[in-house]
């Protein structure tokens, strides 16, 4: 069964034209990488596969229903979770307390038995935190347990992103750019990262432009311009593509 | 909270008399009204410029069912902050789409047409003359007199604190908090961003409610005038100089601000003036507020050792 399939989706900024008719699917399991240079639709893209957007025209289906037009958070509830190319961090939480918001969907959230702090919910919190403290060690933030989100680097915001994704359970997770204003060192641990994550069951959709990392650990590419579909295939057939090509060296020159 | 406890406890021993008291009633009523608001201000990251009305909304349900339809006080404050809760469901669901100024704007709109109705319909409120009411009786009990409603302030204070401090720390109240922090980050994690702000909008006008019902009973007669615009910037300079997103902070900004005008009594001609250089003196100097502010200096200095 197809995961994700994405039907002649749509999306236009007062005439420019984001995104335009296009179609793809990603498969259970895989890594599915979105290429394209800059301005290409990528983070457009996400945004509307996860309900941030709505489509202009075109559909997205999830699992084989119809999603388009539904909210971030019901996605969410269906399995979809994602980071943000610009950081979308809780920095007025500590580092901790924003991945506990990631396995929101998970804990009693009842409001009386949160305002009576009823066992339930301390319980719930305890084993949540115990989980997340995982997530924050399984993501590279050991160091980061006691931090405020406020105080911490760049480059530990950016998996701090991850392991709150994660705390959701997500069966697809969409990465916008992780490795993105990092170093070589960096990049290769988010690269370890993405493929334990995938290793774990979950899909993975990857927006980068590092493309050593995107061709080691790809099943499959989408190469993106102008908003719509450049190519695809696996990394090979993809690297081989003319038009690939020439819109890189283009973007380069 | 041991603190809060001890201090509402001991405080009386500087009370000479009763009017130590009076003002340590309204200063706790204040408190409360603070804590619920500091909710929606400091942890959702929302903005009300119109709980004064939620409060008078409050008083006035209190006295009109009291006075009009004999209803027992503890009824009539339940069923007051009910319907308090439910306006502000109903107002809160399309308003708090609003962002920033314009959420500032449809609020103040608020607080501006509950004053007016209660001012208007003398009919039921007796216009700007106000209504005076009973004491509140519970159970074959009586509350009155300043030194016993004292008491039950500091009690409702330090169940109100405790209350939220339950909710902060709970996965609603991070939910709350992460609404504050980034909307769309708190939605892909599947926070309805929506809901909890209706949420946290209807509590915090339900503690209003109850304190304005409270209030009503221990002044034994009240005015439109306590729902007016001033009323409503009073509370949010209180959370803002106390601390936002600070349960003690919102306490001690609610206190100083109660206590300021008495001991300003000379100068009353300028409390709004004070009030308004206070606010931006917090804005400018400690944007964390008072409480945050001090406690961050400690820290640094003790880490400094
Ligand atoms: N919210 C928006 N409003 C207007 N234009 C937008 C908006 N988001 C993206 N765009 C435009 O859509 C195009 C694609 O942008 P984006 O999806 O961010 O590309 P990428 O992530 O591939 O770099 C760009 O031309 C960008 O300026
Ligand atoms: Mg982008």
């Amino acid at each position: 069964m197809t995961l994700l399939k994405v039907e002649n989706l749509s999306k236009e900024f007062g005439g420019v034209h984001a995104v335009e008719d296009l179609t793809f699917s990603v498969e259970p399991g895989h890594i599915h990488s979105i290429i394209g240079p800059n301005g290409a639709g990528k983070t457009t893209l996400f945004n509307l596969i996860t309900g941030v957007y709505t489509p202009s025209a075109g559909r997205v289906l999830f699992q084989d229903r119809l999603v388009s037009g539904l909210k971030p958070y019901e996605l969410a509830a269906m399995g979809m979770s994602r980071t943000f190319q610009n950081l979308q961090i809780f920095f007025n939480m500590q580092a901790i307390e924003n991945v506990m918001v990631g396995a929101h969907l998970h804990l009693n959230r009842g409001f009386l038995s949160s305002f009576l702090r009823l066992p339930a919910v301390v319980r719930g919190d305890r084993e949540c935190r115990a989980r997340c403290t995982e997530l924050m060690e399984f993501v590279g933030l050991a160091k980061y347990l006691d931090a405020d989100a406020a105080s911490m680097p760049y480059g530990a915001l950016k998996r701090l992103e991850i392991a709150r994704a994660l705390a959701a359970k997500p069966k697809m997770l969409l990465l916008d750019e992780p490795a993105a204003g990092l170093n070589a060192t960096e990049s290769r641990e988010i690269d370890e990262v993405i493929k334990r994550v995938a290793a774990s069951g979950i899909t993975v959709v990857l927006v980068e432009h590092d493309m050593k990392m995107v061709m080691g650990i790809s099943d499959h590419i989408t190469a993106l311009d102008y908003g719509r579909k450049l190519a695809e295939g696996t990394p090979a057939e993809v690297r081989a593509n003319p038009d690939v090509v020439k819109a890189y060296l283009g973007a380069h020159a | 909270m041991a603190l809060l406890a001890i201090v509402v406890a001991a405080a009386p021993i500087g009370f000479t008399n009763s009017y130590f008291y009076d003002v340590g009633v309204n200063a706790m009523f204040n408190a409360i009204v603070c804590v619920g608001l500091n909710l929606l201000i400091g942890y959702a990251g929302q903005i009300s410029l119109g709980h004064a009305g939620f409060f008078a909304l409050g008083a006035y349900g209190s006295a009109l069912l009291t006075t009009m339809y004999n209803v027992p006080p503890i009824g009539a404050l339940t069923i007051s902050a009910l319907v308090v809760g439910l306006l502000a469901f109903v107002v809160g669901r399309p308003i708090l789409k609003l962002k920033g100024h314009y959420l500032a704007m449809a609020t103040l709109g608020i607080g501006i047409i509950i004053h007016i109705v209660l001012k208007t319909e003398s009919k039921f409120t007796g216009g700007p003359d106000g209504m005076s009411l009973d004491n509140f009786k519970m159970l074959g009990f009586t509350v009155m007199g300043d030194r016993m409603w004292y008491w039950v302030a500091g009690v409702l204070l330090i169940l109100a604190v405790w209350l939220a401090l339950n909710l902060i720390d709970s996965p609603v109240g991070r939910a709350l908090r992460a609404v504050h922090g980034s909307e769309v980050g708190a939605e892909v994690v599947g926070v309805d961003t929506s809901s909890y702000k209706v949420l946290v909008f209807v509590v915090s006008a339900v503690f209003a409610s109850v304190v304005g019902s409270l209030f009503a009973h221990k002044n034994g007669f009240i005015t439109p005038d306590i729902g007016s615009f001033f009323g409503s910037v009073h509370l949010v300079t209180m959370v803002v100089l106390g601390g936002m997103a600070s349960v003690f902070g919102a306490v001690v900004g609610a206190v100083i601000l109660t206590l300021l005008p008495q001991v300003l009594a000379s100068v009353e001609q300028y409390e709004a003036m004070i009030l308004g250089v206070i606010m931006m003196g917090t804005m400018i100097f400690m944007p964390k507020g008072l409480l945050p502010s001090l406690l961050a200096k400690l820290k640094s200095r003790e880490a400094g050792r």
